[in-house]
């Protein structure tokens, strides 16, 4: 464990695993925002809009997100000059956001729109009975109850989400997969207690993660 | 959508839908043509950043030989993640508890460790255990099958349990040993009410090749997004069209599957629903 008794290595440690929780935080806050606004889009009587989502979710789902966070520097960055903040690591760090939030707000359109369908039809019918709008409906009616469906499969999207910041790695930002690669390379001789030490720190936080939307979710479950 | 949010549009309905299909169309189209005055402001749609794509060597060089290069990899990595899946799924079944512990540790270890973290340990780091070079080849196919497997392990250890009961008590009474009653009535149901779930995982497999880009697998991205791209300077051509080639790859992935799908189905009754086995952890992009 030599490695990590270095205050430098330990620094690098906790700033790696930092950047993790600020890339997941705030993609998750983006992605859950326009991901329910996507699944909106796609249950509305607007055609336009129900186009748009479905596009929106056929490009991002069937694209490698390695290909989405390439694009986002080298295409949005230096090709065309999309720059997010003056300081080139946070830049890196909003362009990472972008790229993750643009990639999972698909998924979670898609589970949202199934949790949607997970509510009785009996519902909506009575809330046009009595007069509501579509956006109405969806507010007050539909979407309060699919969200208590949604919980699991938000929970493995936050978990995915948590070990895909890891991607953001490619454009540089120093978080866990890099610095792993560094101190790997840096010390030859401790290579399985590093990887232990990154793989358990990663163990340790999605493992209770899941356990605890698994608990939510039950919890939370609509008793039909 | 089996619930309708809204009624049969009426005059007033349809005039208000005709308004907002104007206004966000408009919306859309503003936000289209930014992005190719964008593009034209940079100097993107430059004939000579797109004709590399049309001419042969380019195709035979880079593209053909890279994504075999990701189906080759995406190929092994699926039958050897299905195997995996298949045999851990079964393992954590099992009333021994000195084989049913480790695998389900081994499951979760895998599912909650980053794919990437995987590739970087066996490309980087077991070189150094090892003094030999580690192929990115392997590093890819590994580390894929890894987690891909036992993400499928889960799949099929929900679809092992959601198979009713009487199944495999007919099986018993029958006089079939634990082996055959997991080998021919268990499983094969399993698989085939799953089928959509493992189906999506493998999309996600098929997808995640793309990580051999960064320990320098010549896949596509590496071969098309960086080394082609550093000859011409067209790396938003190169992204776009690689986002094609990989939309159509999945695409063809799912739409085979859903005609797997209806094929099973009319062949055999599904014994299970997959409403009822809670699978929730495959399909959301990891």
């Amino acid at each position: 464990m030599h490695v990590f008794t270095d205050p430098t290595n330990l620094q690098a440690y906790l700033d790696s695993f930092l950047w993790i929780l600020k890339l997941t935080g705030a993609s998750a806050v983006l992605a859950l925002l326009w991901g329910v606004l996507l699944a909106a889009m796609r249950v509305s009587p607007i055609p336009v809009l129900r186009a748009f989502g479905t596009a929106w979710v056929n490009l991002f789902r069937n694209t490698p997100l390695t290909l989405i966070i390439f694009f986002c520097y080298f295409g949005l960055f230096v090709n065309l000059g999309a720059s997010l903040s003056d300081d080139l690591e946070l830049n890196n760090f909003w362009l990472g956001v972008v790229g993750l939030a643009a990639y999972t707000s698909a998924f979670v359109c898609e589970a949202i729109r199934s949790g949607i369908n997970t509510v009785p039809v009996g519902q909506a019918e009575a809330a046009r009975a009595i007069g509501l709008t579509f956006s109405q409906t969806l507010r007050l009616i539909i979407l309060p109850q699919a969200a208590r469906a949604v919980v699991a499969p938000l929970g493995s999207i936050l978990i995915a989400l948590t070990k895909n910041s890891t991607i953001v790695g490619t454009i540089g930002l120093l978080e866990a997969s890099n610095v792993m690669k560094q101190l790997i390379n840096d010390n030859g001789d401790a290579v399985i207690p590093i990887f232990l030490v990154f793989a358990g720190t990663f163990v340790l936080l999605l493992v209770p993660t899941g356990y605890v939307f698994g608990w939510l979710a039950k919890r939370l479950a609509v008793k039909r | 959508m089996s619930t309708l949010l809204y009624d049969h549009p009426g005059p007033r309905a349809r005039r208000r839908n005709l308004i907002l299909t104007a206004v966000f169309g408009i919306g859309l189209l503003a936000v289209l043509w930014y992005i190719y005055a964008r593009f034209e402001e940079k100097d993107q749609w430059a004939a000579e950043k797109w004709q590399p794509f049309t001419t042969a060597k380019v195709w035979t060089q880079f593209i053909l030989p890279a994504l075999w290069a990701t189906v080759s990899a995406a190929l092994i990595a699926m039958v050897l993640s299905l195997a995996f899946g298949l045999i851990f799924a079964v393992a954590r079944l099992s009333e021994r508890r000195w084989i049913g512990v480790p695998a389900g540790a081994v499951i979760e270890f895998c599912r909650a460790v980053p794919l990437l973290l995987m590739m970087f340990f066996l490309f980087y780091g077991v070189p150094f255990l090892t003094q030999a070079p580690f192929p990115a080849f392997w590093a890819v196919v590994i580390g894929l099958t890894l987690y891909n497997g036992s993400v499928l392990a889960e799949a099929f250890r929900a679809g092992i349990r959601a198979v009713p009961r009487g199944q495999s008590e007919a099986a018993y009474a029958v006089g079939m040993r634990k082996n055959q009653v997991m080998q021919y009535i268990l499983v094969p149901q399993a698989a085939r009410a799953m089928l959509p779930v493992i189906v999506s995982q493998l999309v996600v497999l098929l997808k995640d090749t793309a990580l051999g880009y960064i320990i320098a697998y010549p896949e596509l991205l590496q071969r098309v997004g960086n080394e082609l791209t550093a000859n011409y300077g067209n790396v938003v051509a190169a992204a776009i069209v690689l986002a094609v080639i990989y939309i159509i790859m999945n695409s063809a992935l799912t739409l085979f599957a859903g005609w797997l799908d209806r094929r099973t189905r009319r062949t055999a009754g599904r014994a299970t629903t997959r409403a009822a086995t809670g699978v929730t952890d495959v399909g959301t992009g990891a």
